[in-house]
């Protein structure tokens, strides 16, 4: 989904601010839900994907202006709350969840335009990313969509995180390592001269060139 | 009451829901708040940036490790004991002189927690996420990691399986140095690419 997490590119943003001699939870509440989400993901089965797009889905104001665990929190109670492990009525008044997005199995694109690219690609190969849009979950950030790149190594094989996400089918399929120039991605700029950006791309991301 | 010093401080509200979810899940049977204590202590005290830095430390001391940790990530990281949650495909690159690692996950906050633990809360932020991507070199130069022109920089998304950790450049001056004083020089920035040594 075009969503507020997929912020790779986006302009407007101040300086990063780095906070010295940063604890690892900065509250006990934060330890506290990284752990439970942990549990209750398990116990409930939800895979990754779920989790994921769970925090993707988070109303965007919310999600811009609430901490990384606040994020965790409010998605893994959304993801109890939905497969009906916790009703709303036991979560204090006024809960936050996150936004529902109606996506099923059926609405992944697996057809021509989302099929995997027959025999794979091999390093040094020239590929393009597909200007796919889907309404679900999804790791192919927009910033590299119908920009050309070239693969420098075959990676890891993964569950196809689409069918994992909307229906938990683990499909395994090969990710690659695509290389793009800066240039490609942005147009010419001193903020960026010289840079290249790596993304790591499933195969039915890219298509041949 | 006004006169009792020992009353907590009101929750706010994300604590409020925090706690109010920990006792539903204990309640259900789902989460132990022994468990819950067991995970933040490991990632509180045993799981973090001093791990990479043994990593980083051998690699500097011993080529064959640095090859096989360059060859091998996972492999090599878990001779020295570390692996788990986000550890199953690490990838290590090397900073040179002609080329500059640094890492970001634009999507959400990928980060490869046995060696540096749980990520900064600048790693996590919009504006690093955003802006790596699109200005490296002037995000770098900003957050007093400033590359020279002609040092190629190499940003690293983290968008599906792989886990990335930067072997900085041993710093000059350090050959007599041992490898547990080497790994005290190595910062968890350096290993994310936003520092250099």
């Amino acid at each position: 989904m075009d969503g507020i997490h997929d912020l790779g590119g986006m302009q407007g943003f101040g300086p990063v601010e780095v906070e010295p001699d940063e604890p690892v939870f900065h509250a006990p509440w934060e330890g506290r839900t990284f752990a439970l989400a942990g549990a209750a993901l398990g116990a409930g089965g939800f895979n990754t994907p779920m989790f994921r797009h769970a925090i993707e889905r988070m109303e965007p104001g919310h999600y811009l202006t609430s901490s990384y665990y606040e994020h965790w929190l409010t998605a893994v109670t959304t993801l109890l709350v939905e497969a009906g492990m916790v009703s709303a009525g036991e979560l204090p008044p006024g809960y936050p969840l996150s936004l529902p997005v109606r996506v099923g199995p059926a609405d992944v694109p697996d057809g021509p335009d989302l099929a995997p690219s027959a025999g794979g690609f091999a390093a040094g190969d020239r590929v393009r990313v597909r200007d796919v849009r889907f309404a679900g979950h999804t790791r192919c950030p927009a910033y590299v969509r119908g920009r050309n790149g070239t693969v420098v190594s075959v990676g890891p094989s993964a569950p196809v995180p689409e069918l994992e996400a909307h229906g938990g089918k683990r499909v395994p399929e090969r990710t690659y390592t695509v290389r793009f120039e800066a240039t490609e991605l942005w147009g010419d700029g001193a903020d960026h001269a010289g840079a290249v950006v790596l993304v790591d791309l499933y195969d039915r991301y890219l298509e041949g060139r | 009451m006004s006169g009792d010093h020992h009353h907590p401080a009101p929750l706010t509200p994300v604590e409020e829901r925090a706690a109010a979810l920990e006792q539903l899940l204990v309640d259900k049977g789902i989460v132990t708040p022994e468990f819950i204590d067991q995970v933040v202590q490991a990632y509180a005290e045993d799981i973090g940036p001093m791990n990479g830095a043994r990593v980083v430390a051998r690699a500097w001391v011993d080529a064959d490790y640095r090859e096989r940790l360059l060859a091998d990530g996972t492999a090599a990281i878990a001779e020295l004991g570390y692996g788990g949650p986000e550890g199953d495909h690490i990838v290590v690159v090397e900073n040179t002189p002609d080329v500059h690692n640094v890492v970001v996950c634009t999507l959400c906050s990928c980060y490869p927690w046995p060696v540096l633990g749980l990520p900064p809360t600048w790693y996590k932020s919009p504006p690093y996420r955003a802006r790596m991507v699109r200005e490296p070199r002037a995000l770098l130069a900003e957050m007093g990691c400033p590359v020279p022109a002609d040092t190629e920089i190499r940003v690293w998304d983290s968008s599906a399986e792989v886990r990335y950790l930067v072997l900085p450049e041993r710093p000059a001056g350090t050959e007599s140095a041992t490898e547990d004083e080497l790994a005290g020089l190595v910062t968890r920035d350096a290993m994310i690419g936003v520092a250099r040594l």
